[in-house]
């Protein structure tokens, strides 16, 4: 063992070096790595500049952690109504008669139509409306549409979504959402918010540095679904009453022909009303909305268009010119806030689904950075503690432990820096904790040392011995130890998650540095110091 | 210059026959921890109960912890745990889920804030409803569980069954001791708990893993010892390693518990248990169990093997 060649010393050397040194960036301040990243000549890889530090979780730097989840009857129930909708536009196109009206059932629709020809007519017409689902068509039959059509002998024929249309639906829905978050909270590019899609129906929000959630919890929680309507005449039938924000909430009836949709809305900005200097929201509609938005309100002067934001009827402005431009302005009771929040909602558009919290996070600055200043202590003087103990126990070897376990920290901070890894509050104490048993390498080896020393070996064999009989030891320990923490990687989130990774991170490295590193160390000693027994 | 020794050299403990008093004490002490489980329970996070936590800091300085609490039980939102930590100002609240689904928590949050906004920083507000609390008790468990398979499947492997069973079973203790710790301290369970306990779970597999890594080497070259002196010969011979090892990780958790804030407090405290409990376990729960198993069946018996029949008959007398 105590023999090396050069090259592979050099090697290991160079590797720990490098290792290390990507920890490096970690010491100088976010303003000098952008200066670095922004003053290196362009033929430098990024990779190799000294720009990667460790990337602090939530639980460090305060920030917000919201996880929303997508709500799947309220999805259910608007996929019912458009089949209402389609059903009703086949029955009238196909002039089918049916009796009674059309029914609801539980994901779908009803209706009987008792002359065997008309149903002939119609079925095929609503297999059309169904689409194929992706791949999971291979496992079922059932499965592989999004809708299901079916007739019974009386003349009742059923229409309804089935499992796989509503996850499909949803499946769409989450990457519409994701889009729509991002837009909302990060109109200008500046927040760098994480936006992650979590299973299917769930998507988690991380705004780093945000000092008050309410804010982003408010624009997060509307499903902002603007739609121009009329206020129906009365006697109207196909009305919705809808409450109504000028009359105090008292419901209206609202024609259920929807006009234009905030789909169709191009821009949004908050303004005040020259007249009236109250805070106004001024849109602009594309060409297809202008055409429709200009077409009803010159075939519709004097009525009273309502303005429908998630089911409520914010605006109810009486129809007095018709409206060609393409742009138009909404105005109600809002205040400043509230304005500059609807023009970031219509801006961004409407989620596809009613979302709902699930669970949030918030840490504030301060805490944050009170634990990382607990956490640099509590390394420092577990560091200390460690060494001190390990060179009053081993004396030149505990030294040699000491140097394998500060480069074995270096390598934690170096390898989370490149992976990006973030570190948490549980990871601090992975960290200190690793400072703890990454010396437990160091220990097998020389207690073996010891004994087969005292079994009467000759130095050199001893030293020989104890790393060859240690080794397998140290990997089934660590093996173990790495198992436990990949189950801990697997089901955390978050801040446990951070805890696992400096685990992890640990246990590799602490192979490399207390087998490879103390090894050449200890040769270099025993070529230096010629001793004829072990130190300690 | 003279070295630090904890562990003389050439101990030679009776680590077996312990168990006399071992595993009737952990037998007591389980039941206990069954009992306690049964009748106190643990302390359960918002991670696990759902609910809403706020951590609060006096802006002024000093937290008038008895006006914090009348206010919060105005609130509306029934009993709330009001609680100081830490420096003087640091209150924590705990308000229990509410009824109303997914929604509902969220108003506990906005009526807090207005209440205590002008006098006092939020420092931390976290809510789980009740959907994803269920969920983080299952991914909690799951996780245990499938760590322990996992790492019977590799023990089995590497050790032979009965090995394997002995290092599980003395996990299973330790984990049982540690929820016990729970129960008795009444230290929040959460999800750095769950952390905390598939760490004690690594580590005591790694100080078992050390023992029976000796046991299976002495058990190739004493074809013929009995069995119980081979254990306490592994033990012993092991011994400095062990003591070692549970001081660096006694001292880096210390070092934990005394400065690294009050956020990771519970957690470090655990660990420090959890490093004294796999300690004495390794020693004195799961080596003495390989004593009740064939360790020497399913071996490849070379030739040398002289008496097996004898030695199998000690093992179990």
């Amino acid at each position: 063992m105590l023999r090396f060649q050069a090259r592979k010393v050099i090697a290991v050397l160079l590797v720990l070096f490098f290792g290390c040194g990507l920890a490096l960036p970690n010491l100088f301040s976010q303003q000098t790595r952008d200066a670095i990243k922004n003053g290196a000549p362009s033929w430098i890889p990024r990779i190799l500049l000294p720009i990667h530090a460790v990337v602090l979780g939530l639980d460090l730097q305060g920030g917000s952690h919201v996880l929303l989840e997508i709500d799947r009857s309220d999805l259910i129930r608007s996929q019912v109504t458009q089949l209402r909708d389609d059903l009703r536009r086949i029955l009238r196109e196909e002039r089918i008669s049916f009796q009674g009206g059309i029914g609801t059932i539980a994901r779908g629709v009803q209706v009987r139509v008792p002359e065997a020809a008309d149903r002939a007519k119609l079925l095929p017409k609503l297999r059309e409306l169904a689409q194929p689902v992706g791949t999971l068509g291979a496992f079922g039959p059932s499965s592989n549409s999004t809708l299901e059509v079916t007739e019974q002998p009386d003349g009742l024929v059923q229409l309804s979504v089935t499992e796989a249309g509503i996850n499909e639906r949803i499946r769409r829905a989450a990457g519409q959402a994701i889009e729509v978050i991002r837009r909302r909270i990060d109109p200008d590019g500046t927040v760098e918010p994480s936006i992650q899609l979590q299973g299917i129906d769930r998507i988690l929000v991380q705004v780093p540095g945000l000092q008050d959630p309410q804010h982003l919890k408010t624009i997060l929680g509307q499903t902002a679904k603007l739609q121009f309507r009329f206020v129906a005449e009365p006697g109207a039938t196909d009305v919705d009453m809808l409450p109504s924000k000028d009359s105090g909430g008292q419901r209206i009836p609202v024609s259920r022909q929807v006009i234009v949709e905030g789909g169709d809305l191009i821009d949004a900005q908050p303004a005040f009303d020259s007249r009236t200097s109250q805070p106004i929201v001024n849109f602009r509609f594309n060409i297809r909305g202008a055409q429709r938005f200009g077409q009803a309100t010159t075939e519709n002067l004097g009525r009273a268009l309502a303005i429908v934001l998630d089911d409520e009827v914010i605006s109810s402005p009486v129809v007095q010119s018709p409206i060609t431009g393409g742009s138009g302005q909404i105005s109600g009771n809002f205040t400043v806030e509230s304005v500059n929040n609807l023009a970031i909602l219509l801006r961004a558009g409407a989620l596809p689904a009613k979302m709902t919290i699930v669970e949030e996070r918030t840490v504030g600055p301060g805490l944050g950075a009170d634990s990382i200043h607990a956490g640099k202590l509590a390394t420092l003087i577990a560091t200390a503690l460690v060494i001190l103990y390990m060179l009053a126990t081993y004396g030149v070897f505990g030294l040699i432990a000491s140097i394998a376990l500060l480069v074995h920290v270096c390598l934690i901070f170096g390898l989370m820096s490149v992976l990006g890894a973030t570190m948490t509050l549980p990871g601090i104490a992975g960290i200190v904790l690793t400072i703890g048993t990454a010396v437990d390498s160091n220990v097998l080896i020389y207690e073996r040392m010891r004994e087969e020393e005292h079994q009467g070996r000759p130095l050199v064999s001893a030293l020989e011995a104890g790393f060859q009989r240690a080794f397998a030891t140290i990997i089934d320990s660590n093996v173990t130890m790495l198992i436990a923490a990949v189950a801990l990687f697997s089901l955390g989130s978050g801040p446990v998650r951070g805890f696992a990774v400096v685990f992890i991170l640990g246990i590799l490295t602490t192979v490399i540095t207390a087998v490879t590193l103390t090894r050449m160390l200890i040769a270099l000693w025993y070529r230096w110091a010629r001793p004829k027994h072990l130190p300690f | 210059m003279r070295l630090l020794r904890i562990v003389p050299d050439n101990t030679r403990f009776k680590f077996v026959r312990f168990r006399r008093f071992s595993y009737p004490l952990s037998a007591a002490y389980s039941m206990l921890v069954i009992a306690l489980f049964l009748t106190v329970g643990l302390n359960y996070g918002i991670d696990f109960k759902g609910g809403t936590l706020i951590e609060m800091q006096a802006k002024n300085g000093t937290a008038e912890i008895a006006q914090v609490r009348s206010t919060a039980h105005g609130l509306g939102f029934g009993e709330a745990e009001v609680q100081e930590f830490g420096t003087a100002g640091d209150i924590s609240m705990r308000f229990a889920l509410q009824a109303g689904g997914e929604a509902a928590q969220q108003a506990v949050v906005v009526k807090a804030r207005e209440a205590f906004s002008a006098n006092y920083d939020f420092r931390r507000v976290e809510t789980v409803g009740p959907r994803v609390s269920g969920e983080l008790v299952q991914a909690g468990t799951l996780g245990v569980v499938l760590a322990i398979i996992g790492v019977l499947i590799y023990l089995w492997f590497r050790f032979e069954m009965p090995l394997a069973i002995g290092a599980i079973l003395g996990t299973l203790h330790d984990i049982v001791l540690t929820i016990g710790f729970f129960l008795i301290t009444q230290l929040e369970f959460n999800l750095t708990s769950i952390a905390a306990i598939l760490t004690i779970v690594g580590y005591s597999l790694n100080e078992t893993v050390v023992v029976f890594d000796r046991t299976r080497e002495l058990l190739r070259r004493y074809k013929t010892m009995p069995i119980d002196e081979l254990l306490d010969l592994s033990v012993n011979s092991t011994l400095s390693r062990t003591a070692m090892t549970a001081t660096t990780t006694f001292l880096s958790l210390l070092a934990l518990v005394f400065f690294g804030g009050t956020a990771i407090e519970g957690f470090a405290l655990v660990m420090l248990f959890g490093v004294v409990v796999c300690t004495y376990s390794a020693m004195f729960v799961s080596t003495p169990v390989l004593l009740y198993m064939d360790v020497r069946f399913g071996r490849p018996e070379s030739a040398e093997e002289k008496a097996p029949a004898a030695t199998k008959a000690k093992a179990k007398a």
